[in-house]
């Protein structure tokens, strides 16, 4: 029983987690893109059909990431090229998302999809408890774990992470040392949409291995709440989804079980949970000045 | 002055008939300027007497409009920073440009060479801040430290790309008296090594202390070389404000009115770490009178304008009176129902929106006061546009504001006509008391006697003005009496045609209680 609900947890927290690393990724280099749910969505779709006309999952996993890039590219060009808002910008890519992935998959709804087999890792997936929890895992839960080790060290261990925090903290002075922001900036973005493409597949071939219309149901805009839950940091991200993941899987338990709450308080739950450890975490300010890209959001036009 | 001769060895950099025009005005002309090895070297000079730009082309930041630049004897051509640097010149600038969120290392890291590894950059800074009595903790994130600490970072990233010039822009405008003289034996070791140390000051006695030789600007042109040690402060404010326009004096009008503006006894602290606490503040002007309020840049006068304007208010109402009433503890609209009036120094964005059009900031800044002639309607506050767009006209008229079209937005309009326009707005409600922060900064002769004419103007017909100002010709010009700043203090006024040039230019280097007998010994 135990084992059976933080399985779902863990399934409920992964692509909260994916998702919301990479547009932290795409948040430190200074820009910020509201359009997760829409690159999410349509990463669920996509790798949906591309599962369903190659019969193998794995390919439908790559195209969930080619699809959530592209589509980001989308939007990098808007803003970044055309120096467009980028608050509403992202809007529009969310409402498109939820269009355009409805229109692609309205012949899949109702297909019995194909399920991404776990791995097995030997002898460490024999471990009682852990091992059927951590070590006999889909790949993107492996890969979940592998982006926020890798992130964290791309951040504040390597170079190339050094001169994004710089952009996001002051694209000026970073043009003026010589650092390409725009060019930085459209791979974070990219990145970025890869990422939520890479979620939403979760979605569509773990989760609930079928399409659904809308069925990221506000994970992206959850993953980007995150994002500022966690102070732009990759660990907290992922301390962050789990909590999310847990409260949301417990309420449902709990709603189960038929305690005298109504359900609709505890379907609100979750998010509620996540505001008030937001608050509570914002109220760091130093934490938080520290952590916050300075240039969030800001369009970055060179002087020329 | 056989001292003012070039130094006997070849310099290290040297500048000869430097120019530098904006427009048609020079900002430097003709400049000539030799910096021996191993010696520093002091670039003196008023606000404005073109320092600034003179380094500016030194580091490749502003293209010469005339003269050339020799290193070592060669003449050579500054395009950039980076160029720059190539020729041994390194520069630490007055405004810093350091990522906040990043910590010390990180942002020396980020502008040397990518060979280097981020532990190795951290050991290296930190073994040269030690060399150099420059304390710094590699690991310390720049958000939390001091203005001091953060020069030493530009400082440390300078000297890791191992120049032969050091340029620095008024370094000690920032600091606090400690950290100046941890500076200065930074300064000093670097002299020993053979470094040399071009040092942007107007502050006398540090130049004195520390520097070699002296250039002294003034108007964009070289008014004086010497060596700082062998002269008085008096002397060497003498060469920075220039002797010839001593003789302008002006007579007290006999008749003054009652004291329309009266600060008592009024201490603010600062609100954010690059700000001047206020300390102690006493002023008093009557209708008749203009206070100019002397001083260098960043020793409290944007701090006292606000509270003055009520932009920020300080807690003691009694502490500001306008019109014997108390106000300190209201704000800029209710002061201006007194009949006060303000023009705060940035003239983008704080006295003028920059995007909307003259008259739409004619009601920005008098839809209070004025709300009977430019609103109608009650509660509804409809606009009277025709009644604004001739009040906007009958302004532009007055001051000769010269403007495409019939109302252009405020930013299409050149600087002194956008100031002539703002402080014509004020005049317009012929105030009874008005409060400008640097009236002509970085406006053209025309329009600065035009604003100053106006301003003497309003004084005679009974009104009382406070200018503040760092141009000494214009505190000249207006004042009837004079106070200098320092430190965020207020000296006590002096008649205006008690006070010579050299004893405010004193007052203003930093030298509170010398002042008397320094200059007198100057005579």
């Amino acid at each position: 029983m135990l084992e059976a609900i933080l399985l779902t947890v863990i399934t409920a927290a992964t692509p909260l987690v994916i998702a919301a690393l990479g547009e932290l990724v795409t948040e430190r280099s200074g820009v910020l893109n509201l359009g997760v749910e829409g690159m999410m969505i349509m990463g669920a779709v996509v790798a949906f059909a591309a599962t369903q006309i190659t019969g193998t999952p794995y390919i439908g996993v790559l195209a969930g990431i080619a699809a959530g890039a592209a589509f980001s590219l989308l939007f990098g060009f808007l803003t970044l090229t055309l120096v467009a808002n980028q608050v509403a910008t992202g809007l529009a890519l969310t409402i498109l998302g939820l269009g355009l992935s409805g229109q692609i998959g309205e012949s899949y709804v109702g297909q019995p999809g194909i399920k991404l087999q776990p791995i097995e890792i030997p002898l460490l997936a024999d471990i009682p408890l852990l091992g059927p929890l951590l070590f006999r895992q889909d790949l993107i839960f492996y890969l979940s774990i592998a982006l926020v080790i890798g992130i964290h060290w791309f951040l504040f261990r390597s170079r190339t992470g050094l001169k994004m925090r710089a952009i996001g903290d002051n694209h000026a002075s970073a043009h003026a040392l010589g650092i390409n922001v725009i060019r930085t900036r459209y791979l974070a973005v990219m990145f970025g949409g890869a990422c939520a493409g890479l979620a939403g597949a979760q979605l569509s071939l773990v989760y609930t291995p079928q399409w659904v219309e809308n069925m990221a149901a506000g994970r992206g805009w959850i993953a980007l709440a995150l994002v500022v839950f966690a102070s732009w940091r990759p660990l907290r991200v992922l301390a962050g989804g789990y909590l999310f993941g847990a409260v949301s899987i417990g309420q449902l338990h709990a709603q189960a079980f038929g305690i005298g709450i109504p359900s609709q308080f505890l379907s609100a739950l979750p998010y509620a949970a996540t505001i008030v450890v937001l608050i509570i975490i914002s109220h760091n300010r130093r934490t938080t000045m520290i952590n916050t890209p300075a240039s969030l959001g800001k369009p970055f036009v060179p002087e020329r | 002055m056989t001292v003012s001769e070039g130094p006997a060895v070849s310099p290290l950099l040297s500048v000869r008939g430097l120019t530098k025009y904006f427009g048609n005005f020079a900002a430097c002309s003709g400049i000539d300027l030799d910096i021996a090895p191993g010696e520093i070297h002091a670039l003196l000079g008023e606000n404005g007497a073109g320092k600034s730009t003179l380094v500016k082309m030194l580091f490749g930041i502003l293209e010469p409009s005339g003269g050339e630049i020799l290193s070592s004897g060669q003449a050579v051509v500054i395009r950039s920073p980076s160029e720059a640097r190539s020729f041994g010149i390194g520069m630490v600038f007055q405004h810093f440009s350091l990522f906040e969120a990043l910590t010390v290392g990180e942002n020396i890291a980020l502008s040397l060479d990518p060979k280097f590894s981020l532990p190795r950059i951290s050991d290296e800074a930190a073994r040269l801040s030690h060399k150099y009595g420059l304390p710094l903790d590699p690991k310390a994130h720049v958000a939390d430290l001091s203005v001091g600490e953060r020069q030493r970072i530009e400082i440390v990233r300078a000297l890791l790309q191992n120049p032969k010039l050091i340029i620095l822009d008024e370094p000690t405008s920032v600091l606090t008296p400690q950290e100046a003289d941890r500076l200065f034996e930074t300064l000093l070791k670097l002299k020993t090594e053979g470094r040399s140390v071009l040092y942007i000051s107007h502050r006398l006695e540090e130049v004195r202390r520390i520097c070699d030789r002296a250039t002294v600007l003034r108007h964009g042109k070289v008014t004086g070389r010497c060596d700082p040690r062998q002269e008085t402060p008096a002397s060497l404010a003498r060469m920075m404000v220039g002797a010839d326009v001593a003789g302008v004096s002006r007579g007290t009008s006999s008749e003054l009115g009652d004291v329309l503006i009266e600060v008592t006894d009024l201490s603010v602290p600062a609100r954010t770490p690059f700000a001047v606490s206020l300390r102690a503040i006493d002023m008093q002007v009557r209708a008749g009178e203009v206070l100019a309020i002397a001083g260098v840049a960043g020793n409290g006068q944007g701090e006292l304008f606000d509270v003055l304007s009520g932009e920020y208010t300080v807690p003691e109402n009694d502490a500001i009176r306008i019109r014997g009433k108390a106000v300190g503890t209201v704000g800029i609209n209710a002061r201006r129902m007194l009949g006060a009036g303000f023009v705060p120094e940035e003239r983008h964005g704080h006295a003028a929106v920059s995007e909307m059009s003259l008259s739409d900031n004619l009601l920005l800044a008098r839809s209070q006061p004025d709300r009977r002639s430019f609103l109608s309607g009650g509660v509804l506050s409809i606009v009277r546009h025709s009644s604004v767009r001739s009040a906007a006209k009958r302004i532009c008229e007055d001051m000769d504001v010269r403007k495409s079209g019939d109302d252009p937005s405020a930013g299409s309009l050149s600087g002194g006509n956008l100031q002539k326009f703002i402080v014509g707005r004020e005049l317009d409600r012929q105030p009874a008391v008005l409060v400008v922060n640097q009236p002509t900064w970085g406006v053209d002769a025309g329009a600065a006697s035009r604003i100053r004419q106006a301003l003497v103007d309003l004084a005679r017909s009974g009104s009382a003005v406070v200018v503040i100002s760092q141009d000494l010709d214009e505190i000249f010009e207006v004042a009837t009496k004079v106070s200098v700043i320092s430190e965020g203090r207020l000296s006590p006024s002096f008649a205006a045609h008690e006070l010579s040039l050299e004893q405010i230019g004193l007052m203003m280097g930093g030298i509170h209680d010398s002042t008397h007998s320094e200059a007198s010994h100057a005579h």
